[in-house]
């Protein structure tokens, strides 16, 4: 196993008054339980004070940028569903978005607000989630045991829109590949009628639990500002107190039509990314319940694409009865439409942070260029220096609090 | 019809300061939205600076590299900067040939260049000057080409129904 070499300061290690041979390297991970995926910590420890780390990732590296330079634009949601697989449907609906952009469609409200509800519910596992584990992490398995199961009622309304439960590839460039079903929507009220009650179940065992505020509070910190010159995004960066939200600053898919807070923490710790999260699920909920008020009160009760026919691929069942949306159809398969040359960045609030596709077309069949901006890969480097003259136990929690997934970290 | 904003006061402000830059900047376009600002390799950091520093553009959203195999100007580095405040956001596009590899680091403006511009030199093979750690960081450390490449190739080399043409170009 490779070795940390240790900085000059620690040969002489004035400030310690310690013997080098007194330090401890300990490998964290590559496969560690406590790590909940796979990427590797060589911490340098003095007793169990972490004094340094060096980090390995890449270990489920799977080259998306480049397949994504061979693969026509509508197989692409299927990587994004491998990045980050705790909220798969909002990479998806990013991807769609960035097409969108480039190629210039607006969508049909209805579609629009059916997107919403969807990246809301996945905002809502992904929460779930990794709050649970933070309650695992500390030694409360509880949570880890009960509250998952919504996030299995969250995965039953995926299976019912597309027939997916992880890595969805939900929704088409355009719009949506079919209705929701009368069972898809009866589950998405039932969430939002119950998951409430849930939470305060969840709130009540943790939120002013003695033993899990000892263990979180000032657990992992880190200020606004480091936070930001470290390019935190989404909850981790609220935790550190900048409200700074996707949704809000640059809305995308009608989020402006929607009344919600962006909670926002003070100290960065792994409490506060804890309650920020659990505040956000709540918002969640509200933005669920606004946009199934609104799509009663829309006239529209049956669009799911916009009127782009060289761009949507049309319902199957069309394909196989009449002639046009057939050689459409082909047409979009085999990669005949005309795409504009062009650059477009579009970012969504996904469940770790601004998830941004950089996508640079020349007019072929594939992107020229797709660059995925992950927030897990890019706040994921201040984990040395949050974790540094803390304790190992705080490094889990710490970790765990920042929802490392190691898809979205190797992409 | 497009389903974005051009924030043009806020792109005005940023083209009057970068004027000053001459003929450093070579050239200011306008894609879809964001404006993007092409700079000569020797002034990229003054300009990254001037930007922070100035005009309120104090968060890195990305960088990443880029290859434009059979041009001149063959590798390029894209970074784009976010203005939360504002809520403005521009790119800035950088481009060298191929025996000129090497940038100045955004480190020093901000920590979070650190592992972005490791995995532009781990995967197109642009060097940074004065990078406090430039190794791979998803490759392993002994992999022996730079992938992201355009001439690296991604199928099997023997297959003859993957090439190019298939792809529209």
């Amino acid at each position: 196993m490779s070795k940390v070499e240790k900085p000059d300061y620690w040969q002489k290690d004035l400030v310690h008054g310690r013997d080098l041979s007194e330090l401890t390297t300990l490998n964290l991970g590559p496969t560690h339980p406590a790590t909940h995926g796979i990427f590797q910590n060589v911490l340098t420890l003095d007793g169990e004070i972490i004094l340094d780390t060096e980090q390995t990732i890449g270990y489920i590296h799977r080259a998306f940028e480049k397949l994504a330079e061979r693969r026509p634009f509508y197989q692409i949601p299927t990587l994004t569903d491998r990045m980050n697989y705790c909220s798969s449907p909002i990479n998806n609906m990013g991807w769609h978005m960035t097409m969108e952009k480039l190629i210039g469609i607006e969508l049909p409200k209805r579609v629009e607000y059916m997107r919403v509800i969807v990246m809301e519910l996945a905002r809502i596992a992904d929460h779930i989630i990794c709050n649970t584990i933070i309650g695992q992490d500390a030694g409360a398995t509880t949570p880890f045991l009960y509250v998952y199961q919504w996030r299995e009622k969250i995965y039953d309304i995926y299976e019912e829109i597309c027939g997916a439960r992880l890595t969805t590839n939900m929704g088409r460039i355009g719009g949506w590949e079919r209705d929701f079903s009368d069972l898809a929507w009866k589950r998405i009220r039932h969430i939002v009628d119950e998951l409430p009650a849930g939470l305060k179940e969840f709130d009540s065992m943790l939120l002013r639990n003695r033993i899990f505020m000892d263990r979180t509070i000032g657990c992992g910190p880190i200020g606004g500002e480091r936070a930001l010159a470290y390019g935190f995004t989404g909850p981790n960066l609220r935790a550190a107190g900048v409200d700074y939200d996707v949704r809000v600053s640059d809305p995308y898919c009608s989020y402006q039509d929607f009344d919600f807070i962006i909670p926002v923490g003070t100290n960065g710790d792994t409490y506060d990314r804890f309650t920020v999260r659990q505040e956000e699920m709540r918002q969640s909920i509200s933005i669920i319940r606004q946009a199934l008020e609104k799509l009663e009160k829309l006239s529209d009760k049956t669009s799911l694409r916009a009127d782009v026919p060289e761009w949507v691929l049309p319902p199957k069942e069309d394909v196989y009865s009449a002639m046009e949306p057939l050689i459409w159809h082909f047409k979009i398969v085999m990669g005949e439409t005309e795409v504009p040359a062009g650059e477009v960045y579009h970012c969504v609030e996904g469940g770790n942070g601004e998830l941004g596709f950089y996508l640079v077309s020349d007019g072929g069949r594939t992107p020229f260029r797709l660059h995925l901006r992950r927030p897990c890969y890019i706040y994921y480097q201040a984990y040395p220096e949050m974790i540094k003259g803390g304790m190992l136990s705080d490094a889990i929690l710490t970790m765990s609090s920042m929802n490392v997934i190691a898809g979205e970290l190797d992409a | 019809m497009p389903g974005f904003v051009v924030k043009a006061e806020r792109d005005q402000l940023v083209k009057d300061r970068v004027a000053a830059f001459g003929e450093k900047v070579t050239a200011i376009t306008q894609e879809a939205d964001l404006v993007c600002i092409h700079v000569k390799k020797e002034a990229v950091h003054e300009l990254l600076k001037t930007l922070r520093d100035e005009l309120g553009f104090a968060f890195l959203t990305t960088c990443c590299g880029m290859h434009f195999p059979g041009e001149a100007q063959e590798f390029g580095m894209v970074y784009h900067l976010h203005n939360m405040r504002a809520g403005h956001r521009i790119r800035i596009k950088c481009r060298t040939t191929a025996n000129d590899l090497e940038y100045p680091t955004a480190t020093d403006l901000w920590p979070t260049a650190n592992w972005m511009e490791r995995e532009a030199w781990d995967f197109f093979g642009i060097k940074f000057k004065g990078h406090p750690n430039l190794k791979r960081i998803l490759n392993m450390e002994d992999f022996p080409a730079f992938p992201m490449r355009k001439d690296y190739p991604l199928e099997d080399p023997t297959r003859q129904d993957k090439d190019d043409r298939f792809f529209g170009r």
